[in-house]
C-alpha cells in the first residue's frame, strides 16, 4: 500500500497547515457556502447537482417508457411528451452528462497534479453557479408548462418565432448558451490547471491518462462550444428580433443551423466520451495492479480522438441530401475514428490480461463499459456508411446506438468511477454487495431496455414519437424495453441508495484504500481545502507506485490569511520544472453574484430585447469584486526554496 | 392465463420478424439490406472476438489474482518487458486488422452509394410530395396541366418503373422513409430534394415522417400503392377526373353542407367552388385507404369523429372542430363517402 507516502512531519507544519485553513476558510452558513471557492467544494458540488438533474431527465424517460407501453396509448399526450424527451435529451447532454466530468476533473485533476487548487479559482466557482442556476431556470419553466418542446437539437424552422410561438423554445436557446459558458470556464480551468500547474517532475510524458483525457477534452469543449453558442444566440435573436438567419424565406438557411449544431453536437459526444475513457484507464490500473498498457499509444489515441471527432459532424446530415462526394468523406471519417477507441480497448485488454485483477464494482463497471460500448461502437460503425444510415437515421435503432455509446461507453464509466473514488470524495467506503447488486441491475437492465430498439428502428419506428399505431406491430418490443427500464431505474435506485447510505455509515477509507497509482490518493480522504500540505514531487511516469518512502516535496509556498490567498507553484510547459511562485484568491461571494447577474439578464432578455442593456450593469458591478485587493507580483523561485527534482530511477517503459 | 402467455408469445415473434427497412420490395432498398447483412456480418464477427478476448483477459487476470499471496490488492508490479514486447505487436497486428476492416466497409459503402445515385435517372415518373404539418400533399403533375391532380397521405406507383419523388416542406423539415423501398430523405423548406427508386413488387408499404416536426410527428404515416401498371393507369385516370356529382338528396344536402361551412377554407374538392389548400383536397377522398394523415381506417364512424372533433383523435392537428348539427353530419358524411 503506497497510503504512507506522505511527507515526514517539517518545522512549522502545523502553523502552516492553519493559516492555510484560514485562508480558504469561506465562513459560516449560506454565505459561507456561496463564498467557497476551493475546487474540492466546487468538483462535489458539481457532480451532486449534474446528478439531481440525471435523475430527473431519468425519470421523464421513464414517464416515456411507460406511454409507449400500449400502441396508441394516451396516458401522455403529444405536448407533454414533447417537453418530456427535449427535457431529457437537452438534461442529460446539457445538464448531466458534459457537467458531471467537468465536476469530476475540477475536483480531480488538481489532486491528481498535485496543487492545491484550479489556476482560476473564482472564474471556476462562477462557471458552477451558471450551470446551476441554468439548470434550475430551465426545469422550473418546465414546471410551469413553458418546457422547450422542440427537441434537444432544436432545429428551425420548428423551433422558429412562426412555429413554435410562446417562450419554450426561448428558454432552451438560452439554457443552451449559458451551459456552454460555464463548460467553457471549466475547460479553461482544466487546461490552465495543467499546463502550468503540475508536480515538480510531472513532465508531458508522466501526466496521469485521466488528465490527458480531461486535457484532450477540454480542447474539444474550447473549439466545440463556440459554434452551438452561435446557434443558441442566432435562434434566440430570430425569435426574439426577428432576425432572420435560418428564415429561407427571408434569405435565411435552415440547414445553416444544422451545421453549426452538429459542429458542436458530434464533438460533444466525444466530449462525453473521452473523460470516460480517462476514468477507465484509472480504474484499469488500480484494479488490474499494473500501470495501463501502451501509455504512449493511450495518450496518442486519445489526441486523435480529439481531432478526427471535428471531422465527423455531417453523418448527422445524411439525409438532408448533400453531394455525395462529401458525404464520402464524412463515412471515412467517421469510420477512421473507430481506429483510436479500438486501440485503446486493446490496451486495456491487455492490462487485464497481464495484471492481477481485484474484482470490486469499478472493475465490473469497466468490463460492462467493454462489452457495452464496443456494441455501440459498431453499429456506429454500420451507421458511418451512408445508404445504412440513410435507413437506420432518426429512428430507434439510433436511439439505441446512442445509449449503447453514451450510457454504455460514458455512463457505465462514470457509476464505477463514482464507487472508485467515493472513499476520497466522503472519506468513507461505499458497500461493495448494494454496488454489485446495483451494476447487476443496471446492466441488466440496460440491454433489456435498449437492445430491442435497434430492431423497432429497422422495422419502422421513428424517434420522437409519443405514440405508434396499433397494427405498426411495435408493442411487443417496446413493453420489453419498458420491463428493461423498469430494472434498470431499480438498479440506479441501488446504486444512489448505497451512496448516500455509504456516505454516513460506511467503513472509513485511509487516504488510499484501493492502492491506486496516482497523486490523489495521496492526500487525506477527504482531501482538505488546499488538498496538500506540501504538495508532492513525482519521479515517475506511475505517481505513488514509483515514490519513494519520504520522498521530497514542495515547501516555502506561503499563504496570508489575511488577504485570503495562498501560493500554487507554477512549472513549465514541457518538463515541469519549478518556475514560478503565485498567489491564487480566497473566497468571494462575487462569483456567486455575476453568474446571477448573468443568468438573470439572459432569462429577461426572454422577455425584453433590453435586458443585455440593463443587465450588463450588475454583471460590471460585481466584476469589480473579483479582483485580490493587491494582486502581488508572482515571485521567482529563490533557489533552495523548493527541492530540486532528482532524475527518475531509470525503469522499463510499460 | 396460459392465452395470454401464447398470445404474447407469437407478438413477440411477430415483432422479431423480417423488419421492413430489410424485406425490400425494391432495388434501391435491397441494395442497401445488401450491404447492411454484409456490414452486420463484419461488426459481428468483429464484436464477438472482441467479447472473447475480454473473456478470457478477466480469466486470466482473476487466476493470476488467485496465485498471488495475500488479502489485500497484490502490490503493483512493473511490465515485463519481454511480453510487452509481444502483446504490443498482437496489438499493433489488431489495429491494421481493423483498419483493414474498415476499408472494407468503406468501400462496400461508398460502391453502394453511388449504384444508388445513378440509378432510375431515364425518364422517370415524377411524383412531388410535400411535407405538411401533419400529413402528406401528393401530386401528379406530368402531362397536360389539365391532366394534373392533387391527393393525400397516399401514393400509387406503379411497379417496375423509374419514379422521381420531387420533395419539399411546406412548413417545417420533414422526412420522407419508407423502409421497404428506400433509405429517408429529408423535406427542407427553401430546398428542393429528390428521392428516386422503383418498387418491383406489388403491395402496400407503409412509411412515416422520421424528422421530429411538431405536435403530431408521430401520427404522420403514408401509404405508398404499388400496383401492376395497367392497375396504376386506371387510377390515375379515375383520380384526374373532378369530383363525382351528388347522385341522391343525402348527397346533394351534404355537399351543401360542405361549401356552406368552413370546409372550404382548408379543403378542395375539384368540380366545386372548394379550392382551399390548407388541407388536403378531397376530391377522391372515398378512394383512399385511409384518413388523418393515414393513421384511421377510411369507414364512416372514423370520419364522422375526424370531421366533428380531430382534436380528440390527433391533438394539436391544424384541423378545429365542427360543431354541426346531427342531421348534416349524416349528410356530409354522406357526401365524402361519395367520392370516390
Amino acid at each position: 500500500m503506497s497510503g504512507d507516502a506522505r511527507a515526514p512531519a517539517l518545522p512549522g507544519e502545523e502553523e502552516e497547515r492553519a493559516r492555510l485553513e484560514r485562508a480558504l476558510d469561506p465562513g459560516p452558513g449560506l454565505r459561507g457556502w456561496l463564498r467557497s471557492v476551493s475546487h474540492r467544494d466546487v468538483g462535489r458540488r458539481y457532480v451532486a447537482t449534474a446528478f439531481v438533474f440525471f435523475a430527473l431527465a431519468g425519470a421523464a424517460a421513464a414517464a416515456m417508457r411507460a406511454q409507449l407501453l400500449f400502441a396508441d396509448n394516451d396516458w401522455i399526450g403529444p405536448d407533454l411528451y414533447n417537453q418530456l424527451f427535449t427535457m431529457h435529451g437537452t438534461t442529460m447532454m446539457f445538464l448531466f452528462a458534459v457537467p458531471v466530468m467537468e465536476g469530476l476533473a475540477v475536483y480531480l485533476v488538481p489532486l491528481m497534479l498535485g496543487t492545491r487548487n484550479v489556476a482560476f479559482p473564482r472564474l471556476n466557482a462562477f462557471g458552477y453557479y451558471t450551470f446551476a442556476l441554468a439548470g434550475i431556470v430551465l426545469w422550473t419553466a418546465f414546471a410551469l408548462d413553458v418546457g422547450p418542446d422542440t427537441g434537444w437539437f432544436s432545429y428551425p424552422p420548428l423551433a422558429g418565432p412562426e412555429f413554435s410561438p410562446g417562450k419554450r423554445v426561448d428558454f432552451w436557446a438560452q439554457l443552451v448558451t449559458l451551459t456552454e459558458v460555464a463548460a467553457l470556464v471549466a475547460a479553461v480551468e482544466i487546461v490552465a490547471t495543467t499546463f502550468r500547474q503540475r508536480a515538480p517532475g510531472m513532465s508531458l510524458d508522466r501526466i496521469p491518462l485521466f488528465v490527458w483525457a480531461m486535457l484532450v477534452t477540454s480542447f474539444m469543449v474550447v473549439f466545440a462550444m463556440p459554434a452551438v453558442m452561435l446557434a443558441s444566440t442566432y435562434l434566440a435573436l430570430d425569435r426574439l428580433v426577428g432576425t432572420h438567419f435560418f428564415n429561407p424565406v427571408e434569405g435565411g438557411e435552415a440547414l445553416l443551423y444544422q451545421h453549426l449544431f452538429w459542429f458542436f453536437g458530434h464533438p460533444e459526444v466525444y466530449i462525453i466520451f473521452v473523460p470516460a475513457l480517462g476514468i477507465v484507464s484509472s480504474i484499469v490500473s488500480a484494479f488490474a495492479r499494473r500501470p495501463v498498457f501502451g501509455y504512449p499509444a493511450m495518450v496518442l489515441s486519445l489526441i486523435a480522438t480529439g481531432f478526427v471527432s471535428f471531422g465527423l459532424w455531417v453523418h448527422h446530415m445524411f439525409a438532408t441530401g448533400l453531394p455525395e462526394l462529401g458525404e464520402s468523406f464524412f463515412t471515412a471519417a467517421s469510420l477512421l475514428i473507430a481506429l483510436p477507441t479500438g486501440v485503446q480497448i486493446f490496451c486495456w485488454i491487455a492490462t487485464l490480461w497481464t495484471g492481477r485483477l481485484v474484482f470490486a464494482t469499478p472493475l465490473l463497471y469497466v468490463i460492462g463499459f467493454v462489452a457495452t460500448f464496443v456494441l455501440g461502437g459498431l453499429t456506429g460503425v454500420l451507421q458511418a456508411s451512408v445508404p445504412i444510415d440513410t435507413q437506420v437515421h432518426d429512428t430507434f435503432f439510433v436511439v439505441a446506438h446512442l445509449h449503447y455509446t453514451l450510457v454504455g461507453g460514458a455512463v457505465f464509466p462514470l457509476l464505477g468511477g463514482i464507487h472508485f473514488w467515493f472513499p476520497k470524495l466522503t472519506g468513507r467506503m461505499a458497500s461493495e454487495r448494494l454496488g454489485k447488486l446495483g451494476f447487476a441491475l443496471v446492466f441488466a437492465g440496460f440491454h433489456l431496455t435498449f437492445f430491442p430498439m435497434h430492431q423497432l428502428g429497422l422495422a419502422g419506428m421513428p424517434r420522437r414519437v409519443y405514440t405508434y399505431a396499433p397494427d405498426s406491430g411495435f408493442e411487443p418490443l417496446n413493453q420489453l424495453a419498458g420491463a428493461g427500464a423498469a430494472v434498470l431505474a431499480l438498479g440506479v435506485l441501488v446504486f444512489a441508495g448505497n451512496l448516500l447510505w455509504s456516505a454516513r455509515r460506511g467503513r472509513v477509507a485511509g487516504p488510499d484504500p484501493w492502492g491506486a497509482e496516482t497523486l490523489e490518493w495521496s492526500a487525506p480522504s477527504p482531501p482538505p481545502r488546499y488538498g496538500f500540505l506540501h504538495p508532492p514531487v513525482v519521479f515517475g511516469r506511475d505517481g505513488l507506485w514509483e515514490r519513494e518512502a519520504g520522498s521530497a516535496v514542495v515547501t516555502g509556498l506561503r499563504s496570508e490569511p489575511e488577504s485570503g490567498t495562498y501560493e500554487v507553484l507554477l512549472t513549465n510547459l514541457v518538463d515541469a520544472r519549478p518556475e514560478l511562485r503565485a498567489d491564487l484568491p480566497g473566497p468571494s461571494i462575487f462569483p456567486f453574484l455575476t453568474a446571477v447577474s448573468l443568468v438573470g439578464t439572459l432569462v429577461a432578455s426572454v422577455f425584453t430585447p433590453w435586458a443585455p442593456v440593463f443587465g450588463g450593469v450588475p454583471i460590471f458591478l460585481s466584476l469589480l469584486g473579483w479582483p485580490v485587493r493587491t494582486p502581488p507580483a508572482p515571485v521567482v523561485l529563490r533557489e533552495g526554496e523548493v527541492p530540486d527534482v532528482r532524475p527518475a530511477p531509470a525503469r522499463a517503459a510499460p | 392465463m396460459k392465452r395470454a402467455a401464447r398470445a404474447a408469445l407469437a407478438l413477440a415473434l411477430a415483432g422479431c420478424g423480417r423488419p421492413a427497412a430489410l424485406d425490400p420490395a425494391g432495388p434501391q432498398a435491397a441494395r442497401i439490406a445488401d450491404l447492411w447483412w454484409l456490414s452486420f456480418a463484419v461488426v459481428a464477427a468483429v464484436y464477438a472476438a472482441v467479447l472473447v478476448a475480454l473473456a478470457l483477459a478477466v480469466a486470466r487476470g482473476r487466476r493470476a489474482r488467485r496465485e498471488s499471496a495475500g488479502d489485500g490488492p497484490p502490490a503493483p508490479r512493473p511490465p515485463d518487458p519481454a511480453r510487452t514486447r509481444r502483446i504490443a505487436l498482437v496489438i499493433g497486428a489488431a489495429s491494421a486488422a481493423s483498419a483493414a476492416v474498415l476499408l472494407v466497409l468503406l468501400v462496400a459503402s461508398v460502391r453502394t452509394g453511388r449504384a444508388i445515385a445513378r440509378a432510375e435517372r431515364e425518364h422517370p415518373l415524377v411524383v412531388e410530395v410535400t411535407g405538411r404539418q401533419w400529413w402528406w400533399s401528393v401530386r401528379y403533375a406530368d402531362g397536360r396541366a389539365s391532366e394534373w391532380f392533387e391527393t393525400a397521405n397516399e401514393i400509387h406507383l406503379p411497379v417496375g418503373r423509374s419514379i422521381r419523388l420531387a420533395l419539399s416542406a411546406g412548413d417545417v423539415i420533414h422526412g420522407f422513409w419508407v423502409p421497404a423501398l428506400h433509405g429517408k430523405r429529408d423535406l427542407i423548406p427553401g430546398r428542393a430534394n429528390e428521392l428516386f427508386l422503383r418498387v418491383e413488387r406489388p403491395g402496400t408499404y407503409v412509411g412515416r415522417c422520421a424528422e421530429f416536426c411538431g405536435h403530431q410527428h408521430a401520427k404522420m404515416q403514408i401509404l405508398v400503392v404499388a400496383e401492376a401498371p395497367e392497375a396504376f393507369e386506371a387510377w390515375r385516370a379515375r383520380q384526374r377526373g373532378p369530383a363525382r356529382e351528388p347522385r341522391n338528396e343525402a348527397e346533394r344536402r351534404g355537399r351543401e353542407v360542405f361549401l356552406s361551412s368552413s370546409c372550404p377554407l382548408c379543403h378542395a374538392i375539384r368540380g366545386t367552388s372548394a379550392g382551399g389548400q390548407a388541407g388536403p383536397d378531397l376530391t377522391h377522398l372515398a378512394s383512399r385507404a385511409r384518413i388523418a394523415g393515414n393513421w384511421l381506417p377510411n369507414a364512416p364512424g372514423h370520419l364522422a369523429g375526424w370531421v366533428l372533433d380531430s382534436q380528440a383523435v390527433k391533438p394539436g392537428n391544424r384541423m378545429p372542430p365542427n360543431l354541426l348539427p346531427g342531421p348534416d353530419v349524416q349528410a356530409l358524411l354522406a357526401y365524402l363517402r361519395s367520392l370516390e
